[in-house]
């Protein structure tokens, strides 16, 4: 079965956020990166999660990763692939699978990042990902 | 204090656990003594409201007909009540509108929400304060009517409000609660060869149990084939992966050992209580395990006893997949050996070396108001007063485990894990 576009809702930016989804609407996907301990995380948030330090900042993922998991919502219409996706630079993050055949993902699978627009005009477009 | 004292840090080498609740402190003499709620507190009624379909009542009526029954069970009265505990089910301000409309006189109160585990979390909870000498008697309730509001509970994206932190990084895409369970499946297949046919025989098993119960939503036997061929809601979970969709509700009545043994009911003694939360660290996902590792040694150990000791488990069944991780994870298998341990009946009471859910769980009964974990210790302790029914009881059982898990799997949830004693 041959995935069909959504509409994705377009996300609600905050103060915390607004920087992420600006730079999603240059077709960057950022992630959180800590000058204290040197970890990643994703979503990107004002202190770091893994050691509490509040010197974080954004720093641009290259947006190649593999399929940590998915599932199909087949009752879902359109059906769609939801997905988490390990980054190369570490954080696995929540997304879709699009451009894709919803019968043949796989886990472990390489996947790029491409941005998906919202239904809002002029909304940040989403972070999703589709086969290599 | 040593961790190494508790006797499960070998077990989790990974996590760094402070029992939750325990006070420990050095007398003369250099004996450690510890707090705890072991023995402090007693299960003295309990109801599970008879409605699947709620069309007609109130949420509020539901939830004051389920305080109720419980009182009646226990043979207490609405004035006996001085602590009470409501979780995000509660219509109006957290307790308040409740203890309102029912009319109660508390000194203790306590609105702790973590979804479908909180009603088993409570009762920790209560245990903490009758134990403290915060209340003697703790009223415990759920009720929902998701079917009655024709709500798409498994289906529809749920948005927990726009402040939410990580609502703009996840809602976007659409996530369900079927699909987040379904995407631990899969990851769960894959990392320790699980298959679809093993996750059916924890439907099977509660189809079993629950064709003895009138009330159940579900009453007919399947098979694993019948599990396997139904339909593909959202890969690899089928319909009948799934749980049902019900109204209702029910209550807990939790007392002090005075209180309890001034009753008629059997005695039912709490004997440790574990909570715990986990999340996504910060993108460092792990789908393939539940709070339950933590919540469930807290209990354990605070109970004194071992996985193997239990004569029965409630384990929260909102899909097949719950159960099987959260058996690995309270320490019934070893990780990865869910799918055999669940395999060829063995959850089945009579036949298998664990009887689960002997109700039909959430899965065939009754899920009401989308959280299954206040009638997880239900049939605990019916099943500990030896009121279960007579074709699912356990003989002679002594010793119980009731474990919720609420919110997601997939995402952010919290585990709770209670242990129960026939005394
Ligand atoms: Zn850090």
């Amino acid at each position: 079965m041959t995935e069909q576009k959504r509409v994705f809702p377009t996300p609600i930016a905050d103060p915390d956020t607004e920087q992420f989804w600006s730079a999603a609407k240059d077709n960057k996907l950022m992630i959180g990166s800590c000058n204290s301990c040197g970890e990643k995380h994703y979503y990107p948030r004002g202190m770091c999660p893994h050691c509490g330090s509040s010197d974080v900042e954004l720093v641009q993922s290259l947006g190649k990763g593999v399929i940590y998991s998915w599932s199909v919502l087949r009752r879902a219409e359109p059906p769609f692939a939801i997905a988490y996706v390990t980054l190369d630079e570490g954080p696995t993050m929540m997304t879709n699978i699009i451009d894709c055949d919803l019968d043949n993902l796989k886990i472990g699978q390489k996947v790029e990042l491409k941005f998906s627009p919202t239904e809002e005009e002029n909304g940040a477009p989403v972070p999703t990902f589709k086969p290599v | 204090m040593q961790l190494s004292e508790y006797g499960f840090s070998k077990h989790y080498p990974r996590l760094v656990i402070v029992p939750r609740g325990v006070v420990a402190y050095k007398k003369k003499k250099g004996v450690v003594k510890s707090m705890s709620i072991n023995g402090k507190a007693y299960i003295a009624g309990v109801y599970e409201h008879p409605t699947r379909k709620a069309v007609d009542k109130s949420l509020a009526q539901l939830h004051a007909e389920s305080a109720l029954g419980a009182l009646a069970d226990a043979g207490l009265t609405k004035d006996d009540v001085d602590g009470y505990f409501c979780a995000g089910d509660a219509p109006g301000l957290g307790p308040l509108s409740l203890v309102d409309y029912m009319g109660l006189n508390l000194k203790h109160m306590d609105a702790t929400e973590t979804g479908g585990s909180s009603y088993v979390l409570h009762v920790g909870h209560a245990a903490e304060a009758i134990a403290m000498g915060k209340c003697s008697v703790a009223l415990i309730t759920l009720a929902g009517r998701p079917r009655a509001e024709g709500m798409a509970t498994g289906t529809a994206p749920r948005n927990y409000g726009s402040s939410a932190p990580d609502v703009a990084f996840e809602f976007p895409f659409g996530p369900t609660v079927v699909n987040m369970y379904a995407m631990c499946a899969q990851r769960h297949m894959y990392e320790y060869g699980t298959t679809s046919e093993q996750l059916a025989w924890i439907k099977v098993a509660a189809s079993h149990h629950a064709q003895y119960n009138e009330h159940a939503m579900l009453r007919n036997v399947v098979t694993v084939d019948e599990v396997v061929n139904s339909p593909m809601i959202s890969d690899p979970l089928h319909r009948l992966d799934c749980c049902v969709i019900s109204d209702g509700g029910g209550a807990i009545i939790v007392t002090s050992p005075e209180v309890a043994k001034s009753l008629k009911r059997p005695l039912v003694k709490v004997l440790g209580a574990g909570e715990a939360p986990k999340h996504q660290m910060g993108g460092k996902i792990d789908l393939t395990y539940s709070g339950a590792r933590w919540s469930g040694p807290l209990a354990f150990e605070e109970a004194r006893v071992k996985p193997s000791d239990m004569k029965y488990a409630s384990i929260y069944d909102s899909f097949t997949i719950t159960v099987l991780m959260q058996l690995e994870d309270l320490g019934f298998c070893e990780k990865g050996e869910g799918g055999k341990f669940v395999s060829d009946g063995n959850l089945i009471s009579g036949t298998g070396k664990l009887p689960f859910n002997t109700d039909g769980g959430g899965l065939c009964n009754n899920h009401p108001a989308n959280r299954g974990g206040l009638t997880k210790v239900i049939e605990a302790v019916r099943q500990l007063r030896g009121e279960a029914h007579p074709k699912v009881q356990v003989p002679n059982c002594d010793l119980a485990l009731a474990h919720g898990t609420g919110g997601s799997l997939g995402t952010r949830h919290g585990s709770a894990t209670v242990i129960m004693e026939r005394e």
